[in-house]
């Protein structure tokens, strides 16, 4: 029972194959993989905009939206319908070719990308040998697509947030590789589905999740705030920074197209966050051994959405850095602390297992923190922020 | 598989011919990207995973994005020269007898007529075990190289920044200045600061 409800997919697909003719099973069998991924993570995408933007009324003390359906819950249709009957405007002396391609090649890979994470027992598109590269590769080619954005609008604000967007994805796509680096030095193998499985044991009360040793954590949390740094989401959403440069590499866009960026930034999002649980939080292994009933791929889309609102609680707390804090933190905190932790997993994996394994590499990853933390905060100076006017 | 590499093929050899005939620079670095593309789709059907995904991230995910950052930097017209010129014609003669020149080597030469041994099995593990036990020499040649480029762009880079020091008389790039209108209310005498 158990096992059917696991493999329930896997098993309709099989089945709806088999009613095919013979010489379409093989495209049917490609149709039927692809269909739902993009069936689910759009969908997914709608529902979270909905979440996001109540959640980020409650923690700013609104309401949110609350008048399409239940609680606002619709809101994204009338989103949907309001960005598909809008006039796309074109501006006259943008590059019309490059103008209608870069949304496009922004979806493309954030889409592509979703063939190689494994979302479930025996549930991955592709089992690739190089997945984890794969992965990066695809990601990386979204950067082009921001600067056709940006340099097709003839815009001066959509320029200058295509170079802040591209100087920032290149400066974090370093700790984010290297960072998932210590995860294939310990794991052995740069395959996704093989990844999981070296978290899938169970040892003493937690499981075996590459999140509960020190290079792991530091790890994850350092891919974390690459990842959010590298999706552009807030407090990194400099690209975007409407305060000062409106709406970055997308304020000549508008209608459908308006849309499709939004679509490829949660994309990407959902994405990373995917890697992230398969590198650091198990894949779709259940975190108790008792728990293990429970389908793969409910635990995967579960530690989904947790991440998720992760990333929306960060959102709403945390205010915008500074164009300079961000290419400082970059450089002169994440990259070293990401080489530091290469070395911490390279010892974690030749010291045997025991106390002093635990605390060399502690040591590692904390020692390093708090220097560097120290180093780059005593260096500033700063001081208590005097309100004169406000008191 | 014939008719994904036929596409593959047409879309990389078009990419191509855009990026030497569009007028637009930017253009042609753009199509150039697409040959990119192109080609790592050529790598990865003949099951070269590993030299197609690195293709991609090296070429295009950073090697596109430099030429267009360089192009941005140093020009801004856009030549409006015609197609075709005296030099062009030239040009193509020079190409045509080079690659007859190659052509012609390449099949007088005996490597041809060797028989191929069996594949192996590219497998990205081999390639990494390979790396770090027999070409570990030339890896760790690599690395140095660009460690030495990358500490040299750094002491370049600074080179420039203590220059401009010198002539503002203070240090404005180590830090922006700090936002005045918050820090520092305007004075009762008018003006700030």
């Amino acid at each position: 029972m158990t096992e059917a409800l696991d493999q329930i997919f896997v098993t309709l697909k099989h089945w709806l194959v088999s009613l095919c003719p013979a010489e379409f099973q093989v495209l049917a069998s490609i149709v039927l993989s692809v269909a739902p991924i993009l069936m689910v993570f759009p969908g997914l995408f709608a529902l979270v905009t909905v979440i996001e933007r109540k959640g980020l009324g409650r923690i700013q003390n609104r309401y949110g939206p609350n008048r399409v359906g239940p609680f606002g819950f619709l809101q994204f249709v009338a989103d949907g319908i309001k960005a598909l009957i809008k006039e796309d405007v074109v501006p006259r002396r943008a590059d019309k070719v490059i103008h209608f391609l870069a949304p496009l090649a922004l979806v493309l890979p954030c889409v592509v990308v979703y063939a190689v994470l494994p979302f479930g027992r025996n549930m991955t598109l592709t089992e690739l040998d190089a997945g984890l590269l794969f992965f990066f590769a695809v990601g990386a080619s979204t950067e082009l697509a921001v600067f056709m954005a940006g340099w097709s609008s003839r815009n001066k604000y959509s320029l200058f947030g295509a170079m802040r967007a591209i100087a920032q994805m290149i400066s974090y796509e370093i700790p984010l590789i290297l960072s998932a680096v210590s995860v294939v030095m310990i794991a052995g193998s740069l395959s996704l589905p093989k990844i999981v499985a070296a978290q899938g044991t169970y040892g003493g009360w937690l499981p075996d999740w590459f999140v509960f040793t020190p290079w792991g954590l530091a790890g994850f949390l350092l891919f974390m705030i690459a990842a959010s740094a590298e999706s552009n989401r807030a407090p990194f959403d400099l690209p975007e920074g409407e305060s000062e440069i409106i709406a970055g590499y997308y304020i000549e866009y508008s209608g459908f197209k308006f849309a499709l960026f939004f679509l490829g930034e949660y994309l990407g999002l959902f994405a990373i966050s995917g890697l992230a649980i398969t590198l650091f939080l198990g894949g779709w292994n259940a975190p108790l051994e008792s728990l293990a009933w429970i389908p793969s791929w409910a635990w995967f889309f579960t530690k989904l959405i947790a991440l998720i609102l992760l990333f929306i609680w960060t959102r709403g707390t945390l205010p915008r850095l500074r164009q300079d804090q961000l290419m400082n933190f970059a450089w002169k905190f994440m990259l070293p602390l990401t080489l530091i932790n290469l070395v911490a997993a390279a010892l974690w994996h030749y010291i045997p297992a025991g106390f002093t394994r635990w605390f060399m590499c502690g040591l590692m990853v904390v020692g390093p923190y708090c220097l560097l933390g120290r180093g780059i905060a005593g260096k500033d100076k700063t001081s208590k922020r005097v309100y004169r006017f406000a008191d | 598989m014939p008719l994904t590499f036929t596409i593959i093929a047409i879309v990389t050899i078009a990419c191509a011919v855009a990026a030497l005939s569009l007028r637009n620079l930017v253009h042609c670095a753009l199509a150039l990207s697409g040959t990119f593309v192109g080609l790592a789709g050529v790598y990865l059907q003949l099951g070269a995973q590993f030299v197609g995904l690195a293709q991609v991230l090296v070429y295009v995910g950073a090697v596109s994005i430099l030429v267009v950052f360089a192009i941005l930097l140093t020009r801004n017209d856009q030549s409006t020269d015609a197609l075709f010129s005296k030099a062009t014609f030239a040009s193509i003669g020079v190409t045509v007898a080079v690659l007859g020149v190659l052509i012609w080597a390449i099949v007088k030469s005996p490597a041809v007529k060797k028989t191929l041994p069996p594949a192996p099995a590219p497998s990205v593990k081999s390639i990494g075990d390979s790396l770090m036990t027999n070409c570990v020499l030339p890896l760790e040649v690599m690395a140095l190289l660009l460690t030495a480029a990358l500490i040299g762009a750094v002491i370049i880079a600074m080179q420039n920044q203590s220059k401009t020091k010198m002539e503002d008389g203070e240090s404005k790039m180590d830090k922006p200045s700090e936002p005045s209108s918050i820090l520092h209310p305007p004075s009762s005498q008018g003006g700030s600061k």
